[in-house]
């Protein structure tokens, strides 16, 4: 098994505004618990981690995610800006998601 | 009330490479379609599932392929004589060969088998992979057959270390240059005989798929696993059932192409660009096949249905996500039962 455990902190809104979408028979767990089914790869992913994931799976634009996580936890621009992107990359990678769109979400 | 059928199965080695056998009569103890007696047929006085009572209800000891098909003819009619067997499930690679050679004459007696055609079984023979990608327009790593230790030098030339090496039924060694292809050239001849087969080394990330093709052309069930934990010797002692579409679609093709017949397993590579290499084909189910079992498709009972000449509903779906975890058990046995399938044959 694979761990993610990015140490999410910020204060910063991305100017970049794209959607992410995450392949819909990918299994989420409550615990964190990451499946993905086409190549049986798991992951375990932190609290903060599976509320972007949940957030990405209901299809909500970027600045929406850095918005809402935010107003939830006091960071530095910097710190989030680098983790996120850095998850994100992880995420990709690992083929749980693909960008959309570059436009935001009417 | 179900139907009882007596039902001969090999592979009772559950050890540390374990043959099927047990995972197979796990299956066919849970068909809806039928009860079950299972004799189990084996070699050694040694295999586990002999003295599994609850999985099998007598054995046989037969003997080894070496033997030659009429002695093992002659040891099947005298356990027929006393079993009446409807079913043989022969299920190690060594010994497929005879059986599908002795089919006709099983069939005469009335022991239905579902077994590869003698040019199934052939062509995807690992020495034979390259035409056999070749004819039936499959990716397959390149390789070479060796008959000579001499010969060992070269592969690396042909194509760059790593390479595989492997033997005509069993084992296979990473080779990083000529020397460790020598060694593993002369480890495997000395155990399995020669050819031994040089294969390229595909990056990737292997998957299996077991399934039963009905012979002409249709896929009666297919299971994509990944293996999690695996042995020193390669084999899976945990996986995770998949759901890879693309995996799918190439076991059917290949059951589709070359009208495969009966139970088999698929080795194959996917590469980082998503491409498929088909690396062996098992033409027997393999001794995780319990797993397609617990997901949906009872392929043992599906197999022992087309050997009776029944029409089945091929399967579609099986439950994706779920695991199989081997363990390791010791059972108690009283030194009488080891006597009795040493000294007579029979338990």
């Amino acid at each position: 098994m694979n761990w993610f455990e990015p140490a999410f902190s910020f204060t910063f809104v991305p100017e970049n505004v794209f959607l992410m979408k995450i392949d819909k028979n990918i299994a989420i767990s409550e615990s964190g618990l990451i499946f993905n089914p086409v190549n049986g790869e798991s992951f375990s992913v932190n609290p903060v981690g599976l509320e972007i994931i949940r957030m990405i799976r209901e299809e909500m634009p970027v600045d929406e995610i850095c918005r809402v996580i935010l107003e939830r936890f006091t960071v530095d621009a910097s710190s989030f800006d680098k983790d996120f992107h850095d998850f994100v990359s992880r995420l990709k990678q690992h083929g749980l998601i693909a960008e959309e769109s570059h436009e935001a979400k009417a | 009330m179900k139907r009882k059928l007596s039902i001969a199965v090999t592979g009772l080695n559950a050890i540390d490479s374990p043959g099927p056998g047990i995972a197979v009569i796990r299956g066919l103890r849970e068909a809806s379609s039928f009860n079950v007696r299972i004799i189990g047929l084996a070699y050694e006085s040694l295999e586990p599932g002999i003295y599994m009572h609850d999985l099998v209800d007598r054995t046989y000891q037969i003997p080894y392929p070496s033997a030659g098909t009429d002695t093992l003819l002659l040891r099947l009619k005298y356990i027929h004589s006393r079993e009446k067997l409807d079913v043989i499930i022969p299920n190690f690679d060594a010994e497929l060969y005879p059986f599908i050679k002795l089919s006709p004459g099983l069939r005469k007696m009335g022991i239905h088998t579902f077994l590869p055609t003698v040019n199934q079984f052939e062509e995807r023979q690992k020495a034979n992979l390259n035409a056999f990608g070749e004819k039936y327009n499959l990716k397959v790593p390149r390789s070479k057959t060796l008959f000579e230790a001499g010969t060992a030098q070269s592969p690396g030339m042909e194509f760059s270390y790593p390479v595989i090496v492997k033997g005509k039924f069993y084992d296979a060694y990473t080779a990083y240059n000529s020397d460790q292809v020598r060694t593993a050239f002369n480890k495997i001849n000395s155990r399995w005989g020669l050819p031994v087969i040089v294969q390229e080394f595909i990056h990737g990330t292997e998957f299996n798929v077991t399934g039963l093709g009905d012979g002409k052309g249709n896929t009666i069930a297919a299971v994509a696993m990944r293996k999690q934990y695996i042995t020193e010797k390669g084999k899976a002692w945990g996986g995770i059932t998949i759901a890879d579409e693309v995996l799918l679609a190439m076991t059917r093709k290949f059951l589709k192409n070359t009208r495969w017949r009966g139970a088999f397993e698929l080795e194959l590579m996917k590469t980082g660009t998503g491409e498929i290499y088909l690396l062996e084909i098992n033409p027997r189910m393999p001794a995780w096949i319990y797993l397609a079992v617990g997901v949906g498709q009872n392929i043992p009972e599906a197999l022992v249905r087309l050997a009776l000449g029944e029409k089945i509903t091929p399967h579609h779906d099986y439950k994706v996500g779920q695991m199989f975890i081997r363990y390791a058990w010791d059972m108690i046995v009283d030194r009488s039962e080891f006597e009795q399938i040493s000294l007579y044959g029979e338990l």
